[in-house]
């Protein structure tokens, strides 16, 4: 069984290990250093970190000064802050101009937990889709996401990268020759009967769920999308096509988030039957990450049932 | 300061409202009010205050200027016209299609722009973002930014006022431009922002208040800005919305139309005797 780690250990830790060889980075953050992780970096380059209080209008602006000044921002804070609170700052003062702002966005989703509905941020990817040029990248896990973060950091265009607060499996790190590029899904697991592609929390129980309905003789092909956008609609149109039916789960909304680009691309380049998982259009509540995944249907049984009412869709 | 320097200045804020007449009337729309009232003010920043270099706008040394007003471009895109950054005739193609001159200013558009800006309240913050990277690369280059009094209203403005003065921006220097009027009617009857001069100094700046059409008060304060160390400087900019055009003068119906034909005779014909005057 892989190490677990939260994906939000990776930003911390990312941003450390890249602070010497990049003079030109600089870390913000509003009032959250200490559980965005933002804080492995302040210890190690204080110079270049600035706390800019609870503030994350006035955060995503002074991110937008600082890159159209040479430096390479990541303004961190949680996802409901970032892409929600911030959102028309993030639109107007660094997506518009383009400037090389990382809006690196911890606690999305549901297994925030127990803080509730009000912190559970399950419209981000949604709402930085629609934003030209945001490149949007959703990690599986620790490994994958100290990659993205490094890969981000390199490019010189805005970027939301989303991070969780629960500690999931670090698959990643027990692959060999993993390699990350931005734009390229990750064929996780070869199958013919369906085609279920993941982002970020659900990857590990995409595999699972793979794994139970081989128990029962069908056969799961798994993808990883870890970038959302762009998104790598010729990997998921060549499996489509393979398998005849998709399955997309995610820690989001069903609308705006994963769910809907695959139904975008689908529907434009291959159409053909997709079921969606994630949170159905409705509100979180408080719960430990684990029951609130179950109640609303993100575990590895779950997959694995929706998949099979997905392959039945195929056939009707 | 010296008569002919005063005289110098006169005649360029005079362009500069020409040119905001100019190319408003051309693009049959716009924001000519709030353009008028900072004709001092882009005169003095781009003719005396600013070390720019219209051969190489992109230069990391130079000074940068935000225009948080972003609404107002007609007037920055006039003073950058008369500093020789792009030609004069070029302002007739202001929000037009395929323009660099866009409806608010836009900084890939125009490579002499260093922010874009249009969505009120964000300008103050992309100038700290900015004054904190001379800071951080310990550059001499300044920051300065032009604000609208009701843009103040806007909270954003007071989240980057603390932040400039919580880390010391003394390189950031916030022009508030105070003339009294915005789309809706009176700032004061719309939503009150007075006392911004005790608000501002208790934010932690250094607050100079001046009548935003007088030269010789224009220049102190700027130069007040420059001697003052450990904390930014807001200049209270006194000013008239649609000044030197009398029909616009005070007028809040003047904050975001252009001139009828007969109007834009009749604005040209008092500028151009302003020049003789």
């Amino acid at each position: 069984m892989a190490e677990k780690k939260a994906t939000r250990e990776a930003l911390g830790d990312g941003l450390k290990a890249l602070g010497a060889s990049m003079p030109e980075l600089v870390v913000l953050t509003a009032d959250l250093a200490e559980t965005t992780r933002a804080e492995y970096f302040r210890r190690a380059f204080p110079d270049r970190f600035f706390n800019c209080g609870i503030q994350e209008g006035n955060m995503m602006g002074v991110a937008a000064g600082l890159a159209a000044a040479g430096k390479t921002v990541f303004a961190t804070t949680f996802a409901m802050f970032a892409a929600g609170r911030a959102f028309e700052q993030i639109r107007n003062s660094i997506a518009y101009p383009g400037l090389n702002v990382k809006i690196a966005a911890t606690h999305a989703g549901i297994s925030v937990g127990e803080d509730g509905a009000s912190h559970q941020c399950n419209e981000d990817i949604g709402l930085m889709r629609t934003l030209p040029g945001m490149t949007i990248v959703n990690p599986a896990d620790y490994t994958e996401a100290l990659f993205a973060v490094e890969a981000c950091a390199r490019l010189k265009t805005p970027c939301y990268l989303r991070f969780g607060r629960a500690a999931v499996p670090d698959l990643s790190a027990g692959e060999a020759g993993y390699r990350f590029e931005i734009g390229r899904g990750r064929l996780l697991r070869e199958g013919t009967d369906v085609t279920v592609i993941a982002t970020g929390l659900t990857v590990s129980m995409a595999l699972e769920a793979a794994q139970l309905l081989a128990n029962e003789g069908i056969s799961a092909e798994v993808i990883n999308i870890h970038t959302v956008k762009p998104l790598d609609t010729a990997l998921i149109c060549r499996s489509a096509a393979k398998t005849g039916c998709v399955l997309t789960a995610e820690e989001h909304n069903i609308i705006g988030g994963l769910g809907s680009a695959v139904a975008e691309a689908l529907s434009e380049s291959c159409p053909i039957p997709l079921t969606r998982v994630g949170m159905p259009d409705c509100w979180g509540e408080s719960g430990s990450a684990a029951a609130l995944l179950e109640k609303y249907g993100l575990t590895p049984a779950d997959l694995a049932r929706q998949t099979k009412a997905a392959i039945a869709k195929k056939k009707a | 300061m010296e008569a002919s320097v005063r005289k110098e200045l006169t005649e360029l804020a005079r362009k500069v409202r020409v040119g905001v007449i100019e190319s408003t009337n051309a693009a049959r729309c716009g924001h000519p009010g709030g353009s008028l009232s900072i004709a001092e003010i882009v005169a003095w920043l781009y003719f005396r205050e600013m070390r720019v270099d219209p051969k190489a706008p992109q230069d990391p040394d130079r000074d940068r200027f935000v225009l948080s007003k972003g609404h107002t471009a007609p007037a920055l895109y006039t003073a950058l016209a008369l500093r020789g950054f792009f030609p004069w005739e070029e302002l007739f193609t202001l929000r037009k299609l395929g323009t660099r001159l866009q409806g608010h200013p836009s900084m890939h558009a125009l490579d002499c722009i260093d922010m874009s800006t249009g969505s009120l309240g964000q300008g103050v913050s992309t100038a700290c973002g900015m004054a904190l990277a001379a800071k951080l690369d310990r550059k001499d280059y300044r920051v300065y930014t032009v604000i609208g009094d009701g843009e103040s209203e806007e909270g954003q403005v007071w989240e980057a006022a603390m932040f400039a003065a919580h880390y010391r921006l003394d390189n950031l220097c916030a022009v508030f431009d105070l003339n009294g009027l915005q789309i809706d009617g009176e700032v004061k009857k719309v939503m009150n922002i007075a006392p911004m001069a005790d608000k501002l100094r208790a934010f932690g700046w250094e607050v100079c208040e001046i009548n935003g059409h007088d030269f010789d008060e224009i220049e102190r304060a700027f130069e007040t800005a420059r001697q003052t160390k450990g904390r930014p400087t807001a200049i209270l900019s006194h000013s008239v919305k649609g000044k030197g055009v009398s029909f616009m003068e005070n007028q809040a119906a003047w904050h975001g139309k252009a001139t009828s034909p007969e109007e834009y005779e009749k604005a040209m014909a008092e500028l151009t005797a302003a020049r003789e005057a």
